[in-house]
């Protein structure tokens, strides 16, 4: 059952530098939200606190709340390990792990959590690898190092991976931006099949990406340079980008501004 | 157009480049050739040079190690090649008397490199990773300090500090696994950074890729990082125990000579290729005496590279397949 995002007056910090500011918005069970806005201005932070991968770069912290399905995320004594394996994440650079072939990158979430029961594993693998629309082309080379595929294929193996745990949630940082076209078409379709299951936050860069592929589009920006970041817009995508309500979004989706 | 066409650098003219408007252009100077510039020559020169330079310099540092290497197997070769050596001790050999072999001194050595490793790999490869994964602030940078020291202390130091906790203030006799206490000090640092080296060049994403999934750190660092690193560090072992094997002061001070084969650690003495070398020294003039003691170098300096081989051979195969 997919979860409710609600995020109430987030300030990201990195050490003292603050570098998003007052975010609140709400992300529906099932549905795409993107994250749209220039470098720097922290739609990645954001992205990052929704897991508590944020503090895992050095000096980072928040203040506020993020609530998954009315659950504190930051609650003093919930384990940000616990967090991780309802919400998973995407990377922009496909990582696979370097020494591990298909099958063991694909389970290695639930191996590496303990699971050892061969029938669990070899079935969370083919399930979460058709689910990232993987196993057709990977079936019969599943022990081949998974550093061997290309680069559309290895992001599609880190979707797969991501899946496997079955978290509610999926992250996804610019997960198309190192892909070419095609890889970036398969991608985009996979998203639109995996929404009915996982609440969906992806982070990119292209617009034409964002307006293809979500329900619901956030505009972040910065004030001025130095200053932190914080949401300008959030809606429905066909509404932000026909009639958005800010100058500065409109600026932003027209190109009048960079 | 041949070149004489062209007008002369630095002078004005016409250039028609459309229909209506002719455009006056400045020329502008030619770059001249290569052949034809006045500095050429003396680059030329001065490249040579460096050349020589370098060679002379590759030569001159070629020249001892193989005069070093040419001598010892030379020296060394012909006892190697009986199989009496690789199975006997000097047991009931005198120095003037030819015979008997080194697999005391061989198993000596071996058996103390085993121990050494089997002490300093678990510390050196949990203090890298501390290093890496775990330290921030005081408490790594004294730590990191202190095996910079380590690394500089000279391999006697560190067997009269072992001589004067096992011997002075334990009383303990001076027995092979005093000389293993000794050969850990030295090794340990050479660990740490090699591991470290090899730990830090595990790419992060792996280690958030990892993370994301929610694998917690200390199964992060055992189960993706470690095995991402392995091939590396097992180098870094294998070339930092090559590096021991050698070293002699420990084993005057801590490891006196016997003829006999002796695998007890803890008792008796424990002869190891370096003493057993140092032995034959004492006993130059005789000419058994010497040509045991060539042949034990060489039957180390074939142990070091061995291993040295094997670590590479490991490096090769072992590591990150793309």
């Amino acid at each position: 059952m997919a979860k409710r995002i609600d995020i109430k007056d987030l300030d990201a910090y990195y050490g003292t530098f603050k570098a998003v500011e007052g975010v609140t918005m709400t992300v529906e069970p099932c549905s795409v939200t993107a994250f749209i806005g220039p470098s720097g201005c922290g739609k990645s932070t954001v992205l990052r606190t929704l897991n508590r991968m944020h503090e895992v770069t050095r000096g980072g912290r928040i203040e506020g709340k993020v609530l998954l399905d009315g659950e504190d995320l930051y609650s003093a004594g919930r384990d940000p390990v616990t967090v991780r394996r309802t919400v998973g994440m995407v990377f922009q650079r496909p990582n696979p792990f370097p020494t591990m072939s298909i099958y063991d990158n694909v389970v290695a979430g639930l191996r590496l959590n303990g699971v050892k029961d061969k029938k669990v594993l070899d079935a969370a693998a083919e399930a979460s690898l058709r689910g990232a629309n993987l196993w057709k082309e990977v079936k019969d080379r599943l022990a081949k190092p998974g550093a061997g595929l290309s680069g559309g294929q290895q992001q599609r193996l880190c979707i797969a991976r991501a899946i496997a745990v079955r978290p509610q949630v999926l992250l996804m940082d610019e997960p198309c931006s190192a892909l070419d076209p095609i890889s970036t078409l398969a991608i985009e379709d996979l998203i639109e099949e995996l929404k009915s299951e996982y609440t969906i936050v992806i982070v990119t860069h292209n617009m034409q990406q964002a307006a293809r592929v979500s329900d619901r589009t956030a505009f972040f920006n910065l004030a001025a340079t130095g200053k932190p970041g914080r949401l300008v817009e959030i809606g429905d995508t066909a509404t932000i980008f026909s009639t958005p309500k800010q100058k500065a979004t409109e600026d932003y989706i027209s190109g009048r501004f960079g | 157009m041949t070149s004489a066409d062209l007008p002369l650098p630095g002078t004005r003219t016409q250039v028609n480049v459309s229909q209506t408007e002719p455009e006056i252009i400045e020329v502008a100077q030619a770059t001249p050739r290569f052949e034809d510039s006045g500095g050429a020559g003396a680059r030329r020169l001065r490249n040579d040079l460096a050349r020589v330079v370098m060679w002379s310099a590759f030569g001159l540092a070629m020249i001892p190690l193989v005069w070093i290497l040419w001598t010892v197997a030379s020296s060394g070769i012909e006892l190697l090649t009986q199989s009496v050596w690789w199975t006997n001790s000097q047991r009931n050999i005198t120095a003037s008397v030819r015979g008997g072999g080194a697999v005391h001194a061989i198993q000596g050595t071996l058996i103390q490199g085993l121990v050494t490793a089997v002490i300093s790999v678990p510390i050196g490869v949990l203090s890298a990773i501390y290093l890496v994964e775990y330290g921030r602030g005081r408490l790594a940078k004294g730590v990191s300090f202190m095996v910079d020291i380590l690394s500089g202390v000279p391999s006697i130091v560190a067997a009269l500090f072992v001589y004067a906790v096992w011997v002075t203030t334990f009383g303990f006799q001076r027995v092979g696994f005093a000389v293993c206490l000794a050969l850990v000090l030295l090794m340990i640092p050479v660990i740490v950074r090699s591991t470290e080296e090899m730990l830090k060049l595990v790419p992060n994403e792996v280690r958030e890729a990892s993370y994301a999934l929610g694998v917690p750190k200390w199964v992060t660092i055992s189960r993706v990082v470690l095995p991402t690193a392995f091939s590396g560090i097992v180098t870094g072992v294998l070339l930092g125990l090559a590096r021991v094997m050698g070293e002699t002061a420990p084993l005057l001070i801590l490891g006196p000579y016997t003829k006999n084969i002796a695998t007890n650690l803890f008792s008796g003495y424990m002869p190891t290729l370096p003493t057993m070398i140092n032995q034959d020294r004492t006993e130059t003039g005789l000419e058994p005496a010497v040509e045991r003691m060539w042949a034990a170098a060489l039957t180390l300096i074939l142990l070091v590279l061995v291993l040295n081989l094997a670590g590479r051979l490991i490096a090769r195969f072992g590591s990150v397949r793309t």
